[in-house]
């Protein structure tokens, strides 16, 4: 069988998609990976979704986004894709043993956290280092926490971290922030958040198999001093997840796939692209879910040119 | 206790339902207001369906077993151990495929 439809991932904008390409009766086929639900799985407050004056929970959003993608008869499977092959009319997705074939498919894979890349990072990953403040600040209660970054989402794990921590420092490696004015101010009024700028983070201290502590380095004097933290959270951006698509469709600087904007085309025909898979600028759930809405309309006309 | 269900594990009961078990056991520390864990449970209690006979399969809620999570380390959430003969004999932390899972318990078969 040959699917209309393909959409690979699901946070905002592959749901968002199935949404529309199922009510356009296109029965699209969706491989949300086994971590689906995109970033907003592991947020708290969304406040900024247009629709909730109260706000709502990241996953409660995601959840619905997903019960209303089902509900209009998304055949969702809950399988990383591990390869693709795009050219030509049928485009062929590998998961595991299968292929499945579709004539359009829509890439919604979103973006992964970014890492530092430095010693002991990857080492004492989940035991104090950690990219989810919700998952994982429970564990620290009444310790010293670090929080790596400088734009919004530092800003709201730091925020959301002093609810358990007694002290939360925001390191940072400039003076100035890429985070709204609304989260920074929020950040620094409260009393348990300190800052520490032009620092950088040399490498992690690994006390017996957990963190003891961060090194960090002046970006100005280069002088080295240490943090005694029990945890650091690395809250520095995102890269979209684009490795499996190299050499399949044409990326831009930072691995982000390239479209013909306005449209949500790729370079390979019949294959749409969305969300933060492409966008290296607002990265919004509500942008992607608005490019999610144009890739499943992209498709869909290009499924009746056939 | 059904075979075909996940056992909710205490302090209480740890000892006798995870280290005096005689198959191996799984046990999944969780807690509600993880993300990441809700995508984790239908995993494993899909596997406490199909593999229920074979091994036990456990979850500990961090909220309310302190203890338990803090006399396993536990730091980040979800995180899985596989106990066999009262050992730990495996981890993960974080999400993994439901045939990785599978295939790390049936090598402690």
């Amino acid at each position: 069988m040959i699917h209309d439809v393909a959409i690979i991932g699901s946070g905002p904008a592959g749901y968002t998609a199935a949404i529309y390409a199922a009510r356009a009766e296109l029965k699209p086929i969706m491989f949300e990976g086994y971590e689906y639900g995109g970033s907003l799985m592991n947020t708290t407050d969304v406040e900024n979704f247009p629709g909730f004056k109260d706000g709502i929970m990241g996953p409660d959003l995601m959840m619905e986004m997903r019960g209303q993608a089902e509900r209009f008869g998304t055949d969702m499977r809950m399988e990383l894709v591990d390869s693709v092959e795009l050219e030509g009319p049928v485009k062929r997705i590998h998961v595991g043993d299968e292929v499945h074939e579709a004539r359009t498919v829509i890439l919604a894979t979103g973006a992964a956290p970014r890492l530092l890349g430095v010693e002991g990072e990857d080492t004492l990953m989940g035991r104090g280092v950690s990219t989810c403040a919700t998952c994982d600040g429970f564990f620290f209660k009444g310790r010293e926490i670090a929080v790596i970054g400088g734009g919004d989402s530092a800003m709201e794990e730091a925020t959301f971290l002093t609810k358990f921590a007694d002290k939360v420092t925001i390191v940072h490696r400039r003076e100035e922030f890429r985070a709204s004015a609304i989260m920074l101010e929020r950040a620094k009024a409260n009393d348990k958040i300190e800052f520490a700028l032009n620092k950088v983070v040399d490498h992690v201290i690994d006390d017996g198999g957990k963190v003891g502590g961060i090194m960090l380095r002046d970006t100005v004097t280069g002088e080295v001093s240490e943090l005694p933290v029990a945890a650091m959270f690395v809250a520095i951006g995102h890269d979209p997840r684009s490795a499996f698509l190299e050499g399949q469709v044409a990326l831009k600087e930072g691995g982000y796939v390239e479209v013909a904007e306005p449209s949500t085309a790729t370079s390979v025909r019949g294959v749409f692209a969305c969300g933060d898979l492409v966008d290296d600028h607002y990265q919004q759930a509500i942008t992607a879910a608005g490019s999610g809405c144009r890739a499943a309309i992209d498709a869909e006309h290009f499924l009746a040119a056939l | 206790m059904s075979t075909n269900n996940v056992v909710d594990v205490t302090q209480d009961t740890f000892k006798s339902v995870v280290i005096e078990s005689d198959k191996p056991v799984i046990v999944d520390f969780w807690a509600e207001w993880c993300g990441p864990c809700k995508k984790l449970s239908p995993i494993i209690e899909d596997i406490a369906a199909e593999m229920g006979d074979q091994v036990t399969v456990a979850k500990v809620d961090v909220d309310s077993e302190r203890t338990l999570g803090a006399m396993f380390q536990i730091m980040s959430i979800p995180s899985v151990l596989i106990f066999k003969d009262g050992e730990k004999v495996d981890e993960f932390v974080g999400l993994r495929p439901k045939k990785e899972i599978v295939a790390k318990l049936e090598s402690h078969l």
